[in-house]
């Protein structure tokens, strides 16, 4: 139980310096133009990553389970404009449904 | 154009089950480990990021050193140290204020809160806060109940991130074609580093894409 309660500490601090660090640093000023350039484009970039990685990735390696199909039925919905609460539901279902099934 | 706290919490909302039900799963995981009933509970409160404190209970899990556990979790949340300074000329006050309000930098709202680049500083604040409860309250009922709960896989909760994420992406995509190719440049780097490197660096490395996009306008 030391080394839970050890890693819980640690972590507790460094996650909370992660998160400081930007705001701590360079706080209510604004970022050089190059800056603002990168910071544009850094939402697609991330949100890109984090749906592939989310619907793909299990630890270390890529598997095709029941999250894409849920995922899928849930960029039809997007594309049909559906509202996010609905699409978010729908995705959950999809994928239950999937898993009840196989 | 200013949100307040009120619009951060409405647009925050959404999550509020799916992470719950996260929260759960990961009070259920840590009990299996012989956790103590109050250390997840602990680690919801002050770590407060769902996918460090899986990726850092596994490697305990695996019989992995506390130093392991640490830094698997850290790189897990590297990624944070990017957005908190996208987010960081939307605050303003002291920098204990400040490092206090960069707390509240979580995916879903960094992602909300983003207006071109540009953040809404209540907006993220706020939808963060159900996000919180969810995730909090979720541990506690997962570990209180342990095993008794059966597997929250079970109801697809685990396919409203990427969803949810796929939305905000949506109205990215819309705005620029920039944006698209970067997209699709992140989306490869992800994929593609996924079965090389530990969890979390794939998703830094696809921030590169964004370095990349800048640089070519």
């Amino acid at each position: 139980m030391t080394a839970v309660w050890t890693t819980i500490g640690l972590l507790a601090l460094i996650s909370a310096g992660i998160k400081a660090t930007g705001p701590v640093l360079v706080g209510g000023r604004d970022l050089p133009g190059w800056a603002t350039g990168v910071i544009e484009l850094l939402a697609p970039a991330l949100l890109a990553a984090l749906v592939l990685v989310e619907t793909f990735g299990s630890d270390r390696a890529l598997v095709l389970d029941a999250r894409a199909p849920g995922v899928a039925a849930a960029a039809l919905a997007i594309a049909l404009r559906a509202p996010l609460l609905l699409t978010v539901v729908l995705a959950a279902a999809v994928t239950a449904a999937v898993r009840a099934l196989t | 154009m200013a949100s307040s706290y009120r619009d951060g919490i409405r647009a925050g909302l959404p999550l509020l089950l799916p992470t719950a039900a996260i929260g759960v799963s990961f009070g259920v995981v840590a009990r299996s480990l012989g956790w103590d009933l109050g250390a997840p509970i602990v680690m919801s409160a002050v770590v407060f990021s769902g996918s460090a404190q899986f990726a850092s209970t596994s490697v305990l899990g695996d019989g992995g050193t506390v130093l392991a556990a640490v830094l698997a979790a850290a790189l897990v949340n590297a990624r944070f140290l990017p957005m908190g300074i996208a987010f960081a000329p939307a605050l303003s006050g002291g920098p204990v204020r400040r490092a206090a309000e960069g707390q509240a930098v979580v995916d879903a709202s960094w992602a909300l809160a983003n207006r071109g680049g540009s953040f809404d500083r209540k907006l993220l604040i706020g939808a963060t806060i159900p996000q919180f409860v969810g995730w909090f309250g979720g541990t506690v009922g997962g570990a209180v109940a342990g095993s008794a709960i059966g597997d929250p896989a079970r109801l697809g909760l685990d396919a409203m991130f990427p969803a949810f994420f796929l939305a905000l992406l949506a109205g990215e995509l819309r705005e620029s074609r920039r944006a698209r190719e970067v997209a699709v440049g992140a989306g490869a780097i992800a994929l593609a580093l996924t079965p090389l490197l530990p969890p979390g660096l794939p998703i830094v490395a696809a921030a590169l894409a964004a370095v990349a996009g800048a640089r070519r306008r």
